[in-house]
């Protein structure tokens, strides 16, 4: 297996605060990997620094073995590392479909162009196709600030995937949604992930969810990992039980902690 | 090339004006060719707004248009009124690469006041040449089209008008595309998100400098055609109240529509006109509640008047 | 030699009166985030009711030169609340909580507004009220004579700097004006009646900005349009400082004052670039001022 995503003892300071200490991941191509850890645990920072967000104090980040150190958030994408973000992060006064179209527009091309038309035949067909796929099409012409939570999400991931990627970073991809509706927003995206063959680490609260989609999970607290393996390993681990997840029976909870 | 519906609209419009300019009277004309050029700074600080950014500097360009037509024809010989307007873009083009560098790193309030200050060292610069006339500014050449000269008066000031027609017609299929393209919606994009279009690997900086430059451009046509229009210029072009008027201009018109910011021109030349001669110093306290009028019960300006029934559908 | 003191001693009081100017738009800036491009007119309107009291004292001759002085505190004070009050309660209560670019926009309509108002109070021929100026006389420094009362000017507005630090450091009610301009959502939290605060803050805003048009009275003749030209250099300086920093209004207002007054001095075709050249560096390098904060966004 080949390793896509690594960083190396990457430390971030907010003054005294140490969000990140010593942080040293290896992801391989193909893995989905989970990462748990209450509030302020390190989580979105470790994302942030990696999609170029947040500088690092100290470290080193590879993306496919080449050094991502203090390149943007754009060299990143750009290099096949795409994100979503905690609150859906779309353009509010566009359709959904044309939030889709602008970030296969954007995909297509550093350089948009300045008098051919961005709404192609082509980039219509393929935003349908991906809308589709997501199961959010009927939302086709709606604005995005009347569409629903969840579809927003979904939306969200959408767009990040539809650059094709070689992996995918999603911050707490069912946060803001129902209980009832986390499964299946789920299901979604991680069929949609497989289809396209992605690389996943994402960020969740709620350990069922984890359980059921992940074959690895990294586990934070204050800012350092203590616990990367397997799901049923790592969710056994007894500090991880005293830091993280709580003493939670193994039994189905249903309930996350958000 | 295949036209749209609204390019075919524009251009009947723009036939239109052109006959009825051979009817009409010489003060309307002359009325309509300051308005359209006007218009076209506008677009101007409309292609910025879409985009997110309000420059009180606009006038910066205006001047420059402006002042490259008048200085072509007085200093270099550069007498063809084509050529003139041309200079007076291509000048503008390499201000806005030089500004923009430094320009696009700033939103809000921060570009609206750092547009305002280059605005303002031009009007400082201008003021103080006398060369150039100093505060009275100087008159423009009597030019010529294609080798041809109008006769001074009535027949020059047809010659603008239809030169600022067929201009507006240019610059607004252009625009029309424009909106409508990569870059166009893209710009919209970063006003509504940045970070999303970051995250999407594009450049915010990159789209707003392209869209600063393009702008530029625009609107120092307007303000050359403005120049070959009045004869003259003066280093109020670049003052910033200058500017705050086609600021207000582009608000009045709204964002809808590439057609709107000449429609509020023309209503701003007229009433102005008339407001100037019955109401001298209450013009600039209707200015002021109207614009007030606009962002409580227009926010997207006089446009969404016309195209009510439209978005009273979609939503 | 005596130019550099004449650079210096223009400079301190191109930069004291600079300082006043700018003083009202960084406090409404600190803690209401409105960049009241409406100040210039605040700034008009103490200078119109000023000139207008000072001069009817004068013209009805009537008791002695010092109260002059007191008229012109008087009538800023005066014209600076009403005004204040007014457009805070009147206008932009409705209209808080919007972009802080779409405030310009609304305090540009108010300063086309206030701009005809005055002409229809005033009219539009000269006011003059320069007794308070040419009684103090003028002091010879070897060549140079200045007057005494832009020296006046000087400590006015030194002391105005203190008093304003003071009480925004060493009060309650300072402190609580801190809170606001810290966080606003905390401040609110913790009881604070931001409301009131804001009316505070507005008027205290404006009537600065009316003290600072009346102490500048004497010295010019009060015409249509000197708001507008005022307020762009009250821009400049409190950009230069960092919007919303006292401490970087006084430093902007020095900076920008001792540049004119060198450039008045030594190459004057520059004089009204060197502002703007000034704001524009400092911006290029220090893109929140130079004693602003920058605020990162939360995604």
């Amino acid at each position: 297996m080949t390793c896509i995503l690594e960083t190396r003892s990457l430390n971030k300071e907010f003054g005294a605060v140490i969000a990140a200490k010593d942080l040293n991941v290896q992801i391989n191509k193909g893995e989905v990997v989970g990462v748990i850890g209450s509030n302020g645990a390190g989580k979105t920072t470790f994302i942030n620094m990696v999609t170029g967000y947040l500088k690092p104090t100290r470290g080193e980040i590879l993306f496919n073995g080449k050094s991502i150190m203090g390149h943007s958030p754009r060299a990143i994408t750009r290099a096949g590392m795409a994100r979503s973000f905690q609150v859906a992060q779309l353009f509010p006064e566009m359709t959904v479909l044309d939030n889709l179209i602008v970030a296969l527009a954007a995909a297509e091309s550093a350089r948009p162009s300045f008098l051919s038309p961005l709404r192609s035949d082509a980039r219509i067909a393929r935003a349908e196709e991906i809308l589709k796929e997501f199961g959010v099409d009927n939302y086709r012409d709606s604005l995005v600030t009347a569409v629903p939570q969840g579809a927003r999400k979904l939306v969200d991931i959408a767009m990040a995937l539809i650059g094709n990627p070689q992996m995918l970073l999603l911050d707490e991809p069912t946060s803001g949604v129902s209980v009832d509706e986390k499964t299946d927003l789920m299901d979604t995206v991680m069929n949609a992930v497989r289809q396209h063959g992605v690389t996943v680490l994402f960020v969740e609260h709620d350990m069922d969810v984890v359980e059921r989609y992940v074959s690895r999970v990294l586990a934070f607290y204050s800012g350092e990992i203590i616990a990367d393996g397997e799901p049923a390993a790592v969710l056994a681990d007894q500090q991880v039980r005293d830091l993280v997840t709580g003493h939670r029976p193994t039994t189905k909870q249903g309930n996350g902690a958000s | 090339m295949r036209l749209d519906k609204t390019e075919i609209s524009l251009g009947l419009i723009a036939l239109a004006c052109v006959l009825f300019g051979f009817v009409s009277p010489g003060w309307l004309i002359f009325l309509l060719t300051i308005a359209l050029a006007k218009a076209l700074v506008v677009q101007g600080v409309v292609m910025q707004m879409r985009s997110g950014l309000v420059s009180f500097g606009q006038g910066l360009f205006y001047c420059i248009g402006g002042y490259t037509v008048g200085m072509g024809g007085q200093f270099f010989g550069i007498h063809d009124a084509i050529a003139a307007l041309s200079l007076g873009m291509f000048v503008a083009i390499v201000v806005a690469m030089l500004l923009g560098l430094l320009l696009t790193r700033y939103r809000e309030i921060f570009f609206a006041m750092l547009s305002l200050a280059f605005s303002m060292i031009l009007f400082g610069i201008l003021v103080k040449s006398q060369e150039l006339g100093s505060t009275d500014g100087f008159n423009v050449h009597d030019w010529t089209l294609f080798g041809w000269a109008p006769e001074a008066g009535a027949g020059s000031q047809h010659t603008v008008f239809t030169m600022t027609v067929v201009s507006g017609l240019i610059v607004a299929v252009l625009i029309h595309r424009y909106t409508k393209a990569g870059i166009g919606v893209i710009c919209e994009a970063v006003r509504e998100n940045e970070v999303r279009v970051e995250y999407l690997g594009l450049s915010p900086r990159w789209l707003l400098y392209g869209n600063y430059v393009a702008a530029a451009a625009v609107s120092a046509l307007g303000g050359g055609l403005t120049a070959l229009a009045t004869g003259h210029v003066d280093p109020e072009m670049a003052y910033w109240t200058t500017s705050g008027e086609f600021v207000f201009i582009a608000l009045l018109g709204g964002l809808g529509h590439v057609a709107a910011p000449f429609i509020a021109a023309i209503v701003f030349s007229f009433v102005r006109t008339y407001a100037i001669e019955f109401v001298p110093h209450t013009w600039q306290m209707i200015l002021g509640f109207t614009l007030l009028a606009v962002i409580i019960f227009l926010p997207k300006g006089l446009w969404s008047l016309v195209s009510r029934e439209k978005t009273g559908e979609r939503a | 030699m005596t130019s550099l003191l004449a650079v210096l001693i223009d400079g301190s009081i191109y930069a004291s009166w600079l300082f006043l100017v700018a003083a009202g738009l960084t406090v409404i800036y600190g803690v209401m985030r409105i960049l009241n491009m409406a100040h210039g007119s605040f700034y008009a309107i103490g200078a119109y009711s000023a000139a207008s009291l000072v001069g009817w004292y004068f013209n009805n001759g009537m008791g002695p030169a010092w109260v002059s002085y007191l008229l012109l505190v008087g009538a800023a004070l005066v014209a600076g609340l009403i005004v204040g009050v007014i457009v805070e309660r009147g206008l932009l209560r409705l209209m808080y909580g919007r972009d802080e670019i779409l405030m310009v926009i609304i305090t540009y309509a108010l300063l086309l507004i206030l701009e005809d108002g005055m002409k229809i109070v005033w009219g539009v021929s000269p006011y003059f009220a320069y007794q308070p100026y040419s009684e103090l006389g003028r002091t010879s420094l070897g060549l140079l004579k200045v007057s005494n009362y832009d020296v006046a000017l000087v400590g006015v507005s030194a002391l105005l700097g203190l008093g304003l630090w003071a009480w925004l450091e060493r009060t309650n009610q300072g402190k609580v004006l801190r809170a606001v301009i810290h966080d606003r959502e905390i401040a609110v939290a913790m009881g604070v009646n931001v409301k009131l605060m804001f009316t505070i803050t507005f008027v205290l805003g404006t009537t600065l900005g009316a003290l600072a048009g009346a102490l500048t009275a004497p010295a010019i003749s009060v015409v249509p349009g000197i708001g507008i030209e005022v307020i762009v250099l009250a821009f400049a300086v409190v950009v230069i400082g960092g919007l919303g920093s006292i401490g970087g209004a006084a430093v902007g207002a020095l900076l920008v004052g001792l540049s004119r007054a060198a450039a008045v001095h030594y190459a004057p075709e520059f004089e009204l670039f060197v502002i703007y050249g000034v704001m524009s560096l400092v911006l290029a390098f220090r893109p929140e001022g130079l004693f602003g904060r920058t605020l990162a966004r939360k995604i």
